[in-house]
């Protein structure tokens, strides 16, 4: 052997240490990493998504709201389009070049493998058209959807709307959403989105280097077939849904009916309402522009008055008075005050509109008696009990918010408003610690001043006085799915604190402001039925006065209770009390009395429509002018009171002579 | 052995290599037939598939692996020359006529059949090689010996980069490793090795940081060795001629190679990645084989194989479905039995009496040796994307038998070990 014999030792060695160098390598990305792993399923794993038709929306007697129709998406997938005639398949999709470009260029940014959505919610016409010559476009398919279709064109407000998923949607929903889905985005469809929606259905597909389908992953063991979304049963009734629409055509307000029983909310009347089929297909993103533009909707559609409007309750809150007054114990059913025709707070005199004399709760409540009303709220705040007013005024809200003042009610709709009920810090701020009293702050105790409800919570008060004393959250949705859930919240009664035994006879009031010969709500009787209600004229800044009703019916065992206010038309008799009684006939009756439906009718035609604002920016100067105008009219007034902006004189400025010194300066 | 009375020409073959051999081949067949399952179905067995004619291959191979035994030992020695003449006319006779397959002009086509010269100027060339170092016994020390030793690898060398076939270039430097048992310098293998390390450095580090350190490196191995004058004066050459390399290096990079083969360099070095176009292959290949973890897949349930996401995959890339099917183990297994081949071949070529027959085993190892590393540490991203196949395991006839006859050569030479050639 000679000394070269070693060198097969370095020969072998180097083999060995190279092997080892593939083996380390191997080890690496085979058991180390699972990179590699990752990646190859991404390689061949494609999700394919089926969609769920959205859930159904019934009414209270389970006629069908809401339905999906078909539409179609002209889908793409970029890399398996070959040439063809661009102009055939614009022409026939009703897209210019430019547009399709557009889409196309979109379509490939996505990815050129998975199909994208090149053109969606192609009508049936246009599909039908297209599925004939589909084959000359290779890499385009049509892919069904379904839509929402609203047969009965009204609620607009109470449905919502559904719309595309914005990028903020499908960040937030955890991998759920992905581009080019839907998403509710108001009303009940938004609050009830993830019980609508239901789930999407995952077929895992194996897809080969060209793109090939080949079958599905594992056998299909972590597909899921899609799942409809969950029948959903409304509250509402549409019959007299409709009817408040119509009633309320032409005129600016709400009607808010609940049963008083349930906390079922019977009718959601926002006006101005829009179609909700305007929210649905191609033409939605135009529908909105049209539907806020102020020229041609200057009253802003899509705000939702019965939950975002704020009304003074004004006379709407006598009864409260009356309730607290008498659990308090700072009043009977027969103490009697004077009714000069006037009452003064202090130096400040507070108008009323009738010189009544003697006056007891019963007559109090069906005259709306301001002086009465008054003589209870003093009689409340200046209780010795309290160590001074500010702590009572702050116990007597407390009192008052327990009936849903102030605060959200917890309706299921998105975006309900508090509406405005301050405690005595409010006032501590504005006046001084000890600067004010019952006298400051007497407005509240008709329902004016630093008080502002809306529709619902209006309704709600009449919700609890007809169930004497507890109201359950007003709701919209009382069943979800088949086995007709709802959430334990809209089941709980939530009592007020005030004994049973107080409400009748601030029932007897309210029935005999509708029934008696001196009743200021004698418009809203029905035959046969007896209903209980308040009419309110109540003052607003910015126009005419706003009328309004509320009520429930009948009194034993009431059925309903109503809010109705229609903005800037004068007394609460005239218009609101009316539209209150033809609901209330129609839901409890079925029918309206036949010598009433001429007057129907004829309510159904009248336009009360704000005069449009003008351009802000015009009339701001003059606003100020007037408002001054206006607080110097006021203090002239009441010169010694500690009158403030906020104590609106009662009733007696016509809010029209606001608005002329705008009309005249033109 | 059992065999020795009934059959004199199997007598003293080393049926463990054999073993390995078939060993290796039915891994192939078998992966083949994996690779080209396309998840559908189960294809019913037919000779027109890739895997069909795999099988008929390997049996042809074996025909002609054991005809081989037949022939007298002596045959190859005398012959060499001639089958070494024969290989190179072929190796022109294919710029004339051969037909051009993915950019290489490496194949004359037989009928139905295609010739590739190239494969079968690698046995030739050894075959002369183990010839000329028998013959004359050089001690491969001075410059002439080396310069006519060089002139046997550089022909067919030549020859085949003017294809260009620059993988099968390539297998001509396996020839150091027998040369460097024969006598030749250890430092031609480092300087060999030094070219390489350098050329990697000049692509990852900038001119001005690497030309100081080689100058630095150099100049401490000069200073270390001032004494040594001869020592010293190789140092200054090895200084000089490396800082020349650094400067022309870049140049003949660019000048000579094509455009195809720098980006699989570069996209190797991690300058570029290109997942769509020339880096697709390493990628796919990786993900293949990382995707099969420890234990594998199992066969026929790689996705990556089944649905074609490995181009080549029963060729060049057959590694990859083993590494996605089986996994680590079968990667271990694989390479465990090539590394059990080659030292047992060089176990045999170091107890042979002649030096034809060792040489020639030095030879036959070091092949497969280069073409098993460069063909998975191509699937595994560690060397550039290279053309050539995995020995007994891709795809393919003319690979197969050329490996297999030069394999059989020198079992036959061991076999006849105790005689004289």
């Amino acid at each position: 052997m000679d000394n070269l014999f070693n060198r097969k030792y370095i020969i072998q060695g180097l083999f060995i240490a190279i092997a080892l160098i593939l083996l380390g390598t191997l080890f690496y990305i085979q058991v180390a990493s699972d990179k590699y792993f990752l990646s190859a399923e991404s390689n061949v794993l494609r999700k394919l998504y089926t969609f769920p038709a959205r859930g159904v929306i019934l009414d209270r007697n389970e006629k069908v709201l809401v339905q999906n129709e078909p539409v179609y998406d002209l889908m793409v997938i970029p890399n398996q389009v070959k040439d063809f005639d661009t102009l055939a398949l614009c022409n026939i999709v009703g897209i210019d070049m430019k547009r399709f470009k557009k889409s196309f260029n979109k379509a490939m940014s996505q990815s050129r493998y998975q199909p994208s959505i090149f053109e969606k919610q192609l009508s049936i016409q246009i599909y039908a058209a297209l599925s004939e010559q589909l084959s000359r476009f290779p890499g385009f398919f049509v892919q069904s959807r379904t839509v929402r279709y609203y047969p009965d064109s009204a609620a607009g407000h109470f449905f919502g709307f559904v719309k595309e998923v914005s990028q903020k949607d499908i960040d937030e929903s955890e991998g759920y959403y992905r581009p080019g889905d839907y998403i509710g985005k108001g009303g009940v469809e938004k609050q009830y989105n993830d019980v609508l929606r239901g789930e999407k259905g995952i077929i895992n597909m194996l897809y080969d280097a060209h793109n090939v389908p080949k079958g599905s992953y594992a056998e299909g063991r972590f597909d899921t077939l899609a799942r409809s979304g969950e029948k959903v049963v409304s509250s509402l009734d549409f019959r007299i849904q409709k009817l408040g629409e119509q009633l309320m055509k032409n005129k600016v307000g709400s009607i808010v009916a609940i049963e008083p029983a349930t906390g079922e909310i019977l009718a959601f009347v926002s006006s101005p309402g829009y179609d909700p089929n305007l929210m649905v297909g191609r033409q939605q993103g135009n529908n909105y522009m049209d539907l806020i533009n102020q020229e041609k909707n200057p009253n802003r559609v899509f705000t939702v008055r019965p939950i975002q409007g704020y009304y003074s309750p004004g006379s709407a809150f006598k009864p409260l008075d009356a309730l607290l007054g008498l659990q308090e114990g700072v009043i009977d059913p027969n103490t009697t005050f004077n009714c000069p025709g006037y009452f003064m707070a202090g130096n400040h005199r507070v108008k009323c509109e009738h010189v009544d004399g003697p006056i007891a709760l019963r007559k109090g409540l069906a005259r709306s008696c301001n002086t009465y009303a008054l003589y209870v709220f003093q009689k409340l705040i200046t209780q010795k009990k309290f160590a001074n007013q500010r702590i009572a005024y702050d116990a007597w809200q407390q009192k008052v918010k327990k009936f849903g003042l102030g605060e959200k009610l917890g309706v299921d709709l998105p975006a309900e408003r508090t509406g405005r009920l301050y405690n005595s810090d409010f006032y501590n701020k504005r006046y001084g610690n000890r600067a004010w009293g019952y006298t400051t702050v007497i407005s509240l105790g008709i329902g004016q001043g630093e008080m502002d409800a809306t529709p619902l919570q209006m309704a709600n008060i009449m919700a609890i006085i007809a169930n004497r004393g507890y109201y359950i959250k007003p709701h919209l949705i009382k069943a979800i799915g088949e086995n007709r859930t709802i959430k334990k919240e809209y089941a709980r009664k939530n009592y007020v604190d005030v004994d049973a035994r107080h409400f009748e006879p601030v029932i007897d009031g309210m029935q005999d402001a509708v029934s008696a010969p001196w009743g200021t709500a004698r418009q809203s009787m029905i035959d046969n039925i007896i209903m209980c209600g308040k009419t309110g004229t109540v003052q607003n800044p910015r126009g005419k006065n706003h009328s309004v009703f509320i009520g429930f019916a009948p009194r034993d065992n009431p059925k309903i209770a109503i809010a109705v206010i229609v903005e800037n038309a004068g007394y609460g008799s005239s218009y609101a009390a009316p539209i209150a009684s033809y609901i209330t006939e129609k839901y409890l009756k079925d029918s309206i009395a036949v010598n009433k439906r001429a007057s129907v009718e004829w309510m159904k035609k009248q336009v009360i429509l704000p005069v449009p604002p003008k351009p802000k920016v015009k009339l701001k100067p003059l606003l100020t002018d007037s408002a001054k105008k206006d607080s110097i009219k006021n203090a002239v007034k009441a010169p010694k009171t500690l009158a403030t902006p906020s104590v609106k004189p009662v009733q007696t400025t016509k809010p029209i002579e606001i608005v002329k010194p705008i009309q005249t300066t033109k | 052995m059992s065999t020795q009375q009934g059959n004199r020409f199997f007598f003293n073959v080393d049926w463990i290599t054999i073993l390995l051999y078939v060993a290796l081949c039915t891994i192939g067949v078998v992966n083949i037939y994996a690779s080209i399952f396309n998840g559908s179905t189960a294809s019913e067995f037919n000779f027109s598939t890739s895997y069909g004619k795999q099988l008929i291959y390997v049996i042809t191979g074996l025909i002609l692996g054991f005809s081989i035994l037949l022939l007298d030992a002596k045959f190859f020695s005398i012959f060499s020359p001639i089958v070494y003449g024969i290989t190179m006319l072929l190796l022109v006779l294919v710029l004339v006529v051969g037909r051009k397959v993915g950019g290489n002009q490496a194949w004359i086509p037989l009928g139905s059949f295609r010739l590739q010269p190239s494969e079968l100027a690698k046995f030739g060339t050894a075959l002369l090689l183990a010839r000329y170092i028998s013959t004359f016994s050089p001690k491969l020390r001075d410059i002439k010996s080396i310069f006519f030793a060089a002139v046997i690898i550089v022909i067919p060398l030549f020859l085949i980069m003017l294809q260009p076939d620059m993988g099968s270039g390539l297998v001509f430097l396996s020839f150091m490793f027998p040369l460097y048992r024969e006598g030749l310098s250890g430092y031609f293998l480092l300087i060999f090795l030094g070219m390489i390390v350098l050329f990697i450095a000049d692509f990852l580090v900038p001119i001005e940081i690497l030309l100081p350190i080689v100058l630095a490196i150099g100049g401490l191995f000069i200073y270390q060795n001032r004494r040594k004058q001869k020592i010293m004066f190789s140092s200054i050459i090895v200084t000089v001629v490396a800082v020349l390399y650094l400067f022309t290096v870049k140049l003949a990079y660019n000048k000579l190679l094509e455009p195809h083969q720098k980006t699989r360099i570069e996209i190797m070095l991690g300058l570029k990645t290109d997942p769509k176009g020339a880096g697709y292959n390493v990628i796919q290949s990786k993900i293949a084989i990382g995707s099969g973890q420890l234990t594998g897949r199992g066969f026929l349930e790689g996705t990556q194989t089944k649905y074609g996401y490995v181009p080549e995959q029963s060729t060049d890339f057959i590694f990859s479905t083993i590494g996605e099917e089986w996994g680590f183990a079968g990667c271990f297994t694989v390479i465990a039995l090539y590394i059990f081949m080659l030292l047992r071949v060089i176990n045999l070529a170091e107890r042979q009496r002649s030096t034809f027959s060792r040489v020639y085993g030095y030879c036959v190892a070091s092949i497969i040796f280069f073409h098993v590393f460069i063909n998975i540490g191509m699937t595994i991203g560690i060397i550039p994307v290279i053309g050539i196949p995995l020995p007994f395991i891709s795809y393919g006839g003319s690979s197969l038998w050329s490996f297999t006859v030069l394999l059989f050569i020198f079992l036959k030479l061991d076999s006849n070990r105790m005689g004289f050639i």
